[in-house]
């Protein structure tokens, strides 16, 4: 080993798990402020494998909280956000937003991590007739089994993200191994890319599931090897997204194949580093990169270093500002938290808070949004340490890149 | 299906199964010599690599990572065995599981607030780099050195428990303390650097494992429980054992990921059930302890 920098923990990330942690251990300290505030769940798996990601959707879930006080807060009242640790369990999920309503009595929910973990929140916001803005991609909760009018779905789903992704690295007569978590978010990456796959002319040579949270995926390479694929599609998330692709690189896997994902984590490269994400496909709802063409994600970009000690608003972070923002927003359109009010106000807001315009889809509430398409730098073309990514390209945000409304069962 | 494909999901294994072995001989030695069954293994493990990782970069050098990691690590279960559990082996076998347990959750929090719970790198280094052709297939170098290092651990280990005095009372104390205690043999020394043995092994595991992992502070959870289940399978206290049943389930795990990928992580405990039906004391274990 002669560089030093290769093995490095920085005085910055000590000071910055410092801080994060004992922010962890403030955080059931937390005491209700006065009873006329406007109380927001927040739900989000602080501990397990995507711990990094929901992190910053806390961190993002204030600053959008802060900046609306700093302006005086809706109609006079101060917002309070209310953070829970849903474990990345469906079952802690549904437990602690029931508390929420119930005990904590908040006027919205805004929050969850994962797709199947959503849906339980979803279960329980729409019961009782709360607004739930969700942030974890999903296809299912867009389609009118799963509908509510008191849901809206901030994230990009699945088959607007897959699409945007395999537009931009299928080719037609790809040969496409995919490696997927067999959950729901990989489950539906997959019907995405195999729907677009499809649709280009690419053909899979075989799809193997992985089980959810695996830590070694050798198990797997020689197969994924032995199909001689043009592209290894890798569906899964955080940590299993880190691990799976630097051990696919381990094995040689980037030379014979390009490896593409559907969504390309900002914590994950940087908890592996440049060498194994190089030249890495995936897609995003934002980089903060976007500031050069996007005056919104500059001022957010901005807002959130000077809140942050300098640290660079990440994808899923981003969510939990451009959700808690868009319900604040509609708030405020509605005077206040009464819940017709709001959902109608949601249902009629245009939005442009980080990522250029966005709006909510009359039928199925989805953001109508872009999606970027970004490919990891090499170490030697990265300007700081934060210039992970290449834009590729901008899908626009334009409802024809959603499912129709009629395919997703709602009436004409 | 082709044979080399089969040949290639063996080896990978062995391969697999060479980090369960290290973890699980020290949860295997503690226990059988001292009765305690640690908890905080897992947690240990991932302290020897963020141990390693920080080792190395200090010096710049994944080597003197490997190689100081698990002796501090291991110096810092003595310091635990010393303080922490001694004062509980007069009491109920349960206290050291409680404690063991509780330490564990203290590590990883300890792990958390001094380098943050995300991630952080690991890269490999360079030296070991790339990948090799086995004839059958391609495998990664640093994987093949791993093997390497856990089958040269494994023959250390034998000749020290074999060939030497030292190995001689610890396996004498592991039959009967109290005859060892009248021959005049200081046991609680012996079981000291026992435990200090048995987290270095861990350690020694955890460092092994950042560059094909990474290092974060959970780390340690999924391995703990892998490590219980080869150690239930080769049989509690038994060596032999935990070497026996950590290529057993690692290649368990290799040829499902074959043939049922989405069951890989299943199969292992459907394993151990099936061995605790038909041997309840594990393949290599005694029937009841004194």
């Amino acid at each position: 080993m002669t560089s030093q920098g290769t093995y490095s923990i920085t005085r910055r990330s000590a000071l910055a798990g410092l801080a994060a942690g004992s922010a962890a251990l403030a955080m059931p300290a937390l005491v209700r402020a006065q009873g006329e505030s406007i109380r927001i769940g927040f739900p989000t798996p602080l501990t397990g494998p995507f711990a990094a990601e929901a992190k910053d959707q806390v961190k993002s879930a204030e600053l959008a909280v802060k900046l609306v006080n700093d302006k005086g807060g809706i109609a006079g009242r101060k917002v309070e956000l209310l953070v829970r640790d849903d474990k990345l369990n469906a079952g802690e999920a549904a437990t602690r937003t029931l508390e929420l309503i119930e005990k904590d009595k908040v006027h919205a929910v805004v929050g969850a991590l994962s797709s199947a973990v959503q849906l339980a929140v979803n279960e329980v916001t729409r019961a009782r007739g709360v607004i739930y803005v969700s942030i974890s991609q999903s296809d299912t909760i867009n389609e009118v089994k799963d509908f509510s009018r008191f849901t809206f779905h901030e994230a990009l789903n699945p088959h607007m993200t897959t699409a945007a992704v395999a537009k931009h690295t299928f080719k037609p007569g790809s040969k496409i191994a995919y490696l997927v978590a067999d959950y729901a978010y990989g489950h539906e990456m997959l019907r995405g890319f195999k729907r677009a796959q499809a649709a280009i002319g690419a053909t899979s040579v075989g799809e193997i599931l992985h089980p959810f949270g695996a830590a070694d995926y050798s198990t797997f390479m020689p197969q994924l090897r032995a199909m001689r694929p043009d592209i290894l599609c890798i569906c899964n998330f955080g940590r299993d997204q880190a691990n799976a692709i630097k051990q696919a690189v381990d094995f040689g896997m980037n030379r014979q194949s390009k490896i593409v994902v559907p969504v390309l984590l900002h914590n994950q490269r940087l908890a592996v580093g440049p060498e194994a994400f190089e030249g890495v496909v995936g897609g995003a709802n934002y980089y903060w990169g976007l500031e050069d063409t996007i005056p919104s994600a500059k001022a957010f970009n901005d807002a959130f270093k000077a809140a942050n000690g300098g640290a660079y608003p990440t994808d899923y972070g981003a969510y939990g500002f451009t959700g808690v923002s868009s319900l604040l927003l509609a708030m405020a359109a509605a005077g206040g938290p009464d819940t017709d009010k709001v959902v109608a106000a949601l249902e009629k807001l245009q939005y442009d808070v980080a990522k250029g315009p966005q709006h909510y889809r009359a039928c199925d509430h989805q953001s109508v949004q872009s999606v970027l398409v970004l490919e990891s730098k090499k170490k030697a073309e990265m300007k700081n340490e934060a210039d992970l990514f290449k834009i590729l390209a901008i899908e626009p945000a334009a409802e024809s890149i959603l499912r129709t409304c009629s395919e997703l069962g709602f009436p004409a | 299906m082709d044979a080399e494909l089969i040949a290639m999901q063996l080896f990978s294994g062995v391969a697999l199964g060479a980090i369960m072995i290290m973890v699980a001989l020290g949860l295997s030695i503690i226990f059988g010599m001292l009765g305690v069954v640690n908890f905080a293994h897992g947690a240990l493990f991932m302290v020897g690599a963020y141990a390693g990782l920080w080792i190395a970069s200090l010096t710049g050098s994944f080597w003197w990572g490997l190689l100081i990691a698990p002796l501090a690590v291991g110096a810092l279960g003595m310091l635990i065995e010393r303080v922490l559990i001694r004062p509980l082996y007069k009491r109920s076998v349960d206290d050291p599981l409680l404690l063991t347990f509780g330490l564990g959750y203290v590590l990883v929090e300890a792990v958390r607030i001094l380098f943050g719970s995300d991630g952080i790198p690991f890269p490999t280094p360079p030296q070991l780099a790339g990948v090799a052709d086995l004839g059958i297939g391609f495998f990664p170098i640093y994987r093949l050195f791993v093997v390497g290092v856990v089958a040269l651990t494994l023959l250390l280990l034998w000749l020290g428990l074999e060939k030497t005095k030292f190995g001689l009372i610890v396996r004498a104390g592991a039959k009967d303390p109290q005859i060892m205690r009248v021959l005049g043999v200081d046991i609680a020394t012996v079981w000291l650097l026992v435990f200090g043995l048995g987290v270095a092994l861990t350690a020694l595991g955890g460092v092994l494992a950042a560059p094909m992992r990474n290092v974060n502070p959970e780390m340690g959870s999924l391995v703990l429980a892998e490590a219980f289940v080869v150690t239930v399978i080769g049989g509690m206290g038994s060596l032999v054992g935990a070497v026996v049943a950590g290529l057993l389930v690692g290649v368990a795990i290799s040829m499902t990921a074959l043939f049922a990928p989405e069951m890989a992580t299943i199969v292992m405990f459907a394993l151990m059930a099936l061995v605790l039906l038909v041997r309840p004391q594990g393949l290599f274990g005694k029937p009841t302890r004194a």
